[in-house]
């Protein structure tokens, strides 16, 4: 049995302890926000923070996942997520929208520790999220959009 | 949008249809069926052309409840163009609907009922939008028949407002919710009664609204799908959870009609979860949109599956693939290169290009090779496929739901009536998921397992290896200049697989729909062109990419026009308006192409000056023939497909270790009438970004018969860093037009774009997509 805490919730699961984290949060915890897009940590669809730093679910065995773990079911209550979630609504970021909670979760981890990045740094920390529909400029704007509202908050 | 005339009176087509009304329930109304309803079977172009035709029935797409809450129906694939928003937009504002109140429903896979929903080419809004228009229209007018009985007044003096009628003599007013159950026993009007609002009228259609070239602008109407993105709720094809859901993945033959040999599945079988091990057969070649074949290993979760499938032993017969186990890119593009060089089937001709190479004062010649390519949407093919008593029920993000209906009352032999296909929203989809071979995959193994759904996901490497590959191809050109530069001959040779190939024996030659997409449309006036398709063998599954031929064609056809200008000594942009020379409007016909994106030659010309505007609008915005830096250059290319036209300028620095740096883009783009601009600026950013990747990082190769690359790792895509610091897009005002396509025309020429930069920063000319590390 694997104990894991997701969203502030105890959850004990009957699964191999070499099972990724994200096949546990879909298919077995049943959370479907954490989307699979190429389970060698290349693409960040999957990214969760664990203790606040974000992480590739994907390649993160549960049993390693020893911490708080935060999905972006959760970012709604959470206060600089709800600030990323506005400014991507505000820009439009989306298209299709699959990797866009992933890119989501990264960037409220960014924000989290450097509330007020400078492009360069936000480029940095995104570059580990791909978007096939090349969302990029929008992206880049909605964090610098949010990194702002930060600053008022 | 706009159009010439303040009121529209429709054409007078008559088809009325009668209402009947939901029976029970609060749910209203305006929802029942009117009779065939299809499209004009005569139409010969356009919607009326496509299977299923058009529907414009209130009946079918709009439904208003008691409360007030409207819903339309989308009947087309969601797959980030904004379709869901943009049709629900135009249908909620020409209805009258608070956007607030107003609600979109994924329409199931039938196109008898809601028309054709096979969505590629380009052609949602094209072709959906007056049949929307209509509908609101019709529903509009029921509301207020329905507001005038009421009252006991002629219905002229009652006007639809937002969401409520209003009787304006008496001050009455009843909202939409209010009107929607008496509505529902009302005849829809005749097309030819119906008034489409005026401009002055429209709050949402055409206006330009959110982040426009990086300022925020007036608010936009927000995306319907918006809020469940950003807070992880969207559902997509995997998201689909259904109680007692099985788990599949399938092991596939490497190469392209290979089969399996043997499988020892003995220790699959003991991996924790894992239930059963079951053989695919494979479709013989050409396959279709069947599957592969394999080895299916189904499981309680994802991951047991997948450990699964890593614990067979497979032995793989490569007899029936015949040549394409000994198909390798490297001998393959020597091939295609030494084929370029004799002549081909000609395609078109005008002149006599071999005199005019004779005797030209100067002669250009270049061969570009662009390779295979992935479309890897983010999301993964995946499809949920649940069998029991003779029905089977599918949920998947597929472009075509009809297309997955077909192909699994196909290969199970059961009646399409007893198939229904749900469409989720797709996670990407660039014409992967045109093909439907993943939802018929998940069917064959749901069959194996009656009453309890199948969640068949696909891996990236799945992805990747197994993709419906975007055609290799080698491009060859020559010109003849005169003593001006001035060009007098151009010989065209195009060579790649086609997609027939997948459908019937290989052709070996691009059909009509392939060489339409920029190769005989080639629009240049010249006195002599000679254009010719050799040969060109299919060894892997060949399918649509987004934008399909135009890919190759506007790649090698920009980045030609722009060495002959070198070799002529004249500016770039000078050079290619010469060669379009005065505007005018060309008729498809007579270039030798009969397909036109399926559209009528003279709604749809090919017109030079539409061509011209875009160029000089992105040439003026980028600040064409200003003075660059070292090791920075402007580059331009431009081109005309899916009846629109685009023109893009890259502004890029070649560092010294051979890092591209794209400093800006100006795209300039004109579809005719816009009908979401906020929409389409977001499409061409994104098609920007995506060219950028081929014009980079791109590639699939193979090695006998397999491809060599499998994920991300190796499977180069754009990301962050990659994209230009700034997008600048410039929509060209043109509502006089006809609508033309916005999902796909914005790409082809960002390759050549900055192919042609890197050469103007460089002077290295590419000639080889990707780019990788030519320039280090």
């Amino acid at each position: 049995m694997i104990n894991l805490t997701i969203n502030g919730e105890q959850h004990e699961l009957d699964v191999p302890d070499n099972m990724p984290l994200l096949w546990a949060l879909r298919d077995v915890v049943g959370m479907k926000g954490t989307k699979f897009g190429c389970g060698i940590a290349q693409c960040g669809a999957c990214t969760v923070h664990v203790d606040g730093v974000a992480m590739r679910s994907c390649v993160t065995p549960v049993s390693a996942a020893r911490g708080e773990i935060t999905t972006i079911e959760a970012m709604a209550e959470d206060p600089v997520g709800s600030q990323v979630q506005q400014a991507w609504l505000d820009l439009g970021v989306a298209q299709c929208g699959y990797c866009q909670g992933g890119q989501i979760m990264t960037a409220t981890a960014l924000l989290k520790k450097n509330p007020e990045p400078d492009t360069q740094e936000v480029i940095d920390a995104m570059s580990g999220n791909l978007c096939r529909c090349g969302t990029y400029n929008r992206i880049l704007a909605a964090v610098e959009r949010a990194a702002g509202k930060g600053d008022k908050a | 949008m706009s159009r010439s005339d303040d009121t529209v009176l429709l054409a007078n087509v008559s088809r009325r249809g009668l209402l009947k009304g939901l029976v029970g329930g609060s749910a209203l109304v305006l929802a029942a069926r009117w009779d065939l309803a299809l499209g004009n079977e005569e139409a010969q172009y356009g919607a009326g052309a496509m299977p299923g035709g058009w529907v414009d029935n209130p009946n079918v797409f709009i439904h208003i409840d008691t409360d007030g809450t409207v819903t339309i129906i989308n009947n087309r694939a969601e797959m980030g163009q904004g379709i869901r928003t943009s049709l629900v937009m135009v249908a909620a504002d020409e209805l009258g609907a608070d956007w607030d109140r107003v609600r979109a429903e994924q329409a199931e896979g039938n196109q008898e009922k809601y028309g054709n929903q096979n969505t590629d080419g380009s052609r949602s809004m094209r072709h959906w939008y007056d049949p929307m228009r209509r509908a609101a229209s019709a529903a509009r007018q029921m509301l207020e028949q329905a507001a005038a009985n009421e009252w006991d007044v002629p219905v002229h003096e009652v006007k639809a407002g937002i969401h409520k009628v209003t009787h304006p003599a008496s001050g009455r007013e009843l909202g939409f919710g209010d009107l929607a159950e008496a509505a529902r026993s009302l005849e829809v009007p005749g097309r030819e009664t119906l008034i489409l609002k005026s401009d002055s009228e429209l709050r949402f259609i055409g206006k330009e609204t959110g982040l426009v070239n990086g300022e925020l602008t007036a608010d936009h109407p927000k995306a319907i799908d918006g809020k469940d993105i950003v807070t992880g709720k969207a559902v997509f094809g995997a998201d689909i959870d259904l109680e007692d859901t099985l788990y599949a993945v399938v092991a596939r033959p490497p190469v392209y009609g290979a089969t399996v040999k043997s499988v020892n599945d003995s220790d699959a079988l003991k991996v924790p979860g894992v239930r059963k091990v079951i053989r695919i057969e494979g479709a013989a070649q050409p396959a279709a949109f069947n599957p592969l074949g394999g080895v299916a290993v189904v499981a309680d979760n994802t991951w047991a599956a997948m450990e699964g499938r890593r614990a067979l032993k497979i032995e793989w017969d490569n007899e029936p693939a015949g040549d394409n186990a000994g198909y390798s890119s490297d001998p393959y593009r020597a091939t295609l290169e030494k084929a370029a060089q004799s002549p081909g089937k000609v395609i078109r001709q005008s002149g006599d290009v071999d005199a005019a190479l004779k005797n030209a004062d100067k002669r250009v010649a270049a061969t570009y090779y662009m390779p295979h390519m992935a479309q890897a949407p983010m999301e993964p093919p995946v499809a949920v496929v649940r069998i029991s008593e003779g029905k089977a029920e599918a949920w998947a993000p597929v472009q075509h739901p009809g297309a997955a209906r077909q192909g699994i009352a196909g290969l199970l032999d059961m009646d399409p009536e007893n198939v229904t296909v749900h469409q989720t929203l797709l996670g990407g989809g660039f014409g992967r998921k045109s093909k439907p071979d993943f939802v018929a995959e998940a069917a064959v193994v749901a069959k194996e397992f009656e009453g309890r759904p199948i969640k068949l996901q696909w891996s990236r490497e799945d992805d990747i290896q197994h993709a419906f590959f975007h055609a290799v191809s080698v491009d060859h050109l020559e010109a003849s200049l005169d003593g001006e530069g001035k060009a007098t001959g151009w010989l065209h040779r195009t060579l790649s697989p086609s997609i027939a190939s997948l459908f019937a024996p290989d052709p070996k030659h691009k059909g009509a729909f392939e060489l339409g997409m920029g190769f005989n449309t080639m629009p240049f006036s010249i006195p002599s062109i000679r254009l010719e398709n050799p040969p060109a063998p299919a060894h892997v599954r060949i399918g649509w990419f987004r934008s399909v031929y135009n890919l190759p064609h506007a790649w090698a056809i920009q980045s030609f026009a722009h060495e002959m200008a070198v070799a002529a000594g004249k500016d770039h942009r000078d050079y290619v308006l010469e060669l379009l020379g005065p505007g005018r409007k060309v008729n498809n016909l007579t270039l030798g192409d009969s397909w036109n994106y399926g559209e009528d030659p003279d709604l749809y010309p090919i017109d030079t000056g539409r061509m011209r505007r875009v160029i000089e609008r992105a040439t003026e915005e980028a600040g064409w023939g200003r003075k660059m830096e070292k090791g920075r250059g402007l580059g331009l290319a431009f081109h005309h497909s899916f009846v629109a036209y685009t023109a893009i300028v890259f502004d890029v620095e070649v560092a010294d270790n051979g890092e591209v740096i794209i400093h800006r883009a100006d795209i300039a783009f004109d579809c005719g009438p816009q009908a979401n601009p906020e929409r389409i600026r977001s499409q061409m950013e994104g098609s920007c970004v995506m060219g950028i990747g081929i014009a980079l990082q791109n590639e699939i190769s193979f090695k006998d018969g397999v491809a060599e690359q499998s994920n991300f790792d190796r499977y180069l895509l754009p990301r962050m860093p990659n994209a230009p610091k700034v997008v600048r897009v410039h929509l060209i005002d043109n509502p006089g037009d006809a609508m033309g396509g916005v999902g796909e025309p914005g790409l082809p020429p960002v390759a050549p774009a900055l192919c042609n930069a890197i050469y103007a920063a460089t002077g290295k000319r590419i000639r080889r997509l990707p780019v990788g590390d030519q320039l280090s």
